[in-house]
């Protein structure tokens, strides 16, 4: 392992770096997590994918330190982060996505926690906890189904999609996809908003 | 664009306006206040009448001028006037396509194309006049000597088929983005797929900003073939999701209710919530 990770940090070209990072990802050790963390911050989109895929594998044992190594000064490494982290699911994540979402300035990592948002594994929380975080969740998603900028208000319906497979919250989504429907100005957000309500079974 | 968008201001940092503040502000002798104005106008899409004549006025106004004879202002204006969508700016719009000032000749070409405007043809035509053998640099700035670009897509956004055989040349231009433009507006005026799938080339050789020029160009024409070539392409996500953005729109009907969404829109749509 050490000499996986010694190999990312010395490659010296993109490509030596993707090669690098493909070999460490495909070792699936716990200990290539911060050396795969790190890429995200490498400014080398096909080792950052890499890296990504192999942290979802890796699945929950990552999202401690993936929580932890949030970069906040590099927002093309933070969305990598929530890519990640949403395509875990670990609800252990929700404060964080709930943040970003609402507040981050950059949109690429807002769509990436919204999408998230709407499926995190829920059923590893316990009652009431799981309550508490499915309603801010839905808070969250239904604040920013209102921002200015299209593609948040897109990402925000397909987060409410996929929270829509919650009974208790269900018409709460219903009424606001339709609000949607009548009133948003474009066209394109309209048409997820029904796609949305195909899949949901509305 | 060659000269950085005044999109580009930040709106918290400027001065707090009102619609009055801001008409009143275009007649201000502080230039800055009046530049500022006209900007600002448009941005919120303050769109009634007495803007639009403000505006229009200020097309020809001498006052804000730069060392290199351009004309700061009437950019603004002409810029403005494109995004309030009242056709009774296009005559002096055209007017504004003999400016010395590149930039407002940019300006005023860009918001014809967004007023849909087919009495500009000929005046649009004319700006491709020597053809791809006059469109060279001007010597010591850093734009050629017509907005081209501009002037391409225009004709092809409006439906100038006459102007075909003058945009075809243009695909050889040595310039990639100005190609890129050609082809836009050659697929736009022929709905021939060779012209789109010329884009989709470009957009895999091309560098990153070329990539993002052209990721601009297919979802200006909804060009459905592109999909998964914008999706796979190296280059950002927002990128990616407004060119798909345009795509998708191509898909819907002007005006869809609750008739279902075609299957082309979902396979889209798709490729978009993956990009999230």
């Amino acid at each position: 392992m050490d000499e996986l990770i010694r190999a990312v940090t010395l490659a010296e070209t993109p490509a030596q770096m993707l090669t690098a990072v493909q070999n460490l990802a495909a070792a699936k050790d716990a200990a290539a997590i911060p050396t795969l963390i790190a890429v995200f911050g490498y400014n080398n989109p096909g080792a950052a994918a890499v890296a990504v895929a192999g942290l979802i594998e890796l699945g929950e044992i990552a999202v401690p330190q993936l929580l932890e190594q949030i970069d906040d000064y590099n927002y093309g490494a933070r969305a990598y982060s929530i890519r990640t982290l949403a395509a875990i699911a670990d609800p252990r994540a929700i404060d964080v996505l709930i943040t970003v979402a609402a507040t981050d300035f950059a949109p690429s990592v807002r769509r990436a926690a919204a999408k998230g948002l709407g499926n995190l594994n829920w059923h590893k929380l316990d009652f009431p906890k799981s309550q508490t975080a499915i309603n801010s969740a839905l808070d969250t998603l239904l604040l920013i189904s209102q921002d200015t900028d299209w593609s948040i208000r897109y990402a925000a319906v397909v987060g409410l999609q996929a929270l829509a497979k919650i009974v208790d919250v269900r018409q709460s989504i219903l009424t606001k996809l339709q609000e949607m429907l009548a009133n948003d100005n474009e066209k394109a957000v309209r048409a997820r908003v029904q796609l949305a309500y195909t899949n949901c079974g509305f | 664009m060659i000269e950085p968008s005044a999109e580009e201001y930040s709106v918290e940092n400027g001065t707090q306006l009102t619609p009055e503040i801001a008409i009143a502000n275009l007649q201000s002798p502080d230039l800055s206040l009046r530049y500022y104005a006209a900007w600002w106008l448009g941005k919120f899409r303050i769109s009634q009448p007495e803007v639009v004549d403000a505006l229009i006025a200020a097309l020809e106004d001498e006052a804000d001028k730069t060392e290199l004879g351009g004309y700061p202002l009437r950019r603004n204006a002409a810029r403005s006037l494109g995004k309030l969508g009242n056709t009774k700016a296009v005559p002096a719009l055209i007017k504004c396509l003999e400016c010395s000032d590149f930039y407002v000749r940019e300006a005023a070409v860009q918001s014809l194309e967004m007023l849909r405007a087919p009495t500009a043809i000929p005046a649009l035509i004319k700006l491709l006049d020597g053809g791809v053998s006059q469109a060279v640099q001007v010597p010591g700035r850093p734009h050629l000597a017509q907005p081209y670009e501009a002037v391409l897509e225009a004709l092809g956004a409006i439906g100038a088929t006459e102007a075909i055989s003058l945009i075809q040349p243009f695909l050889k231009h040595p310039v990639p983005r100005v190609q890129c433009s050609a082809a836009r507006a050659m697929y736009q005026l022929t709905q021939d797929t060779s012209y789109g799938d010329l884009l989709v080339k470009m957009l895999e050789a091309g560098d990153l900003k070329l990539r993002r020029v052209v990721l601009g160009d297919l979802g200006a024409i909804g060009y459905l073939a592109a999909a998964n070539a914008i999706a796979q392409s190296k280059a950002e996500n927002s990128f990616k999701l407004i060119a798909l953005k345009g795509l998708l729109e191509h898909q819907l009907p002007d005006k869809f209710d609750d008739v279902g969404v075609a299957d082309e829109a979902i396979r889209v749509m798709k490729l978009m919530d993956s990009l999230l």
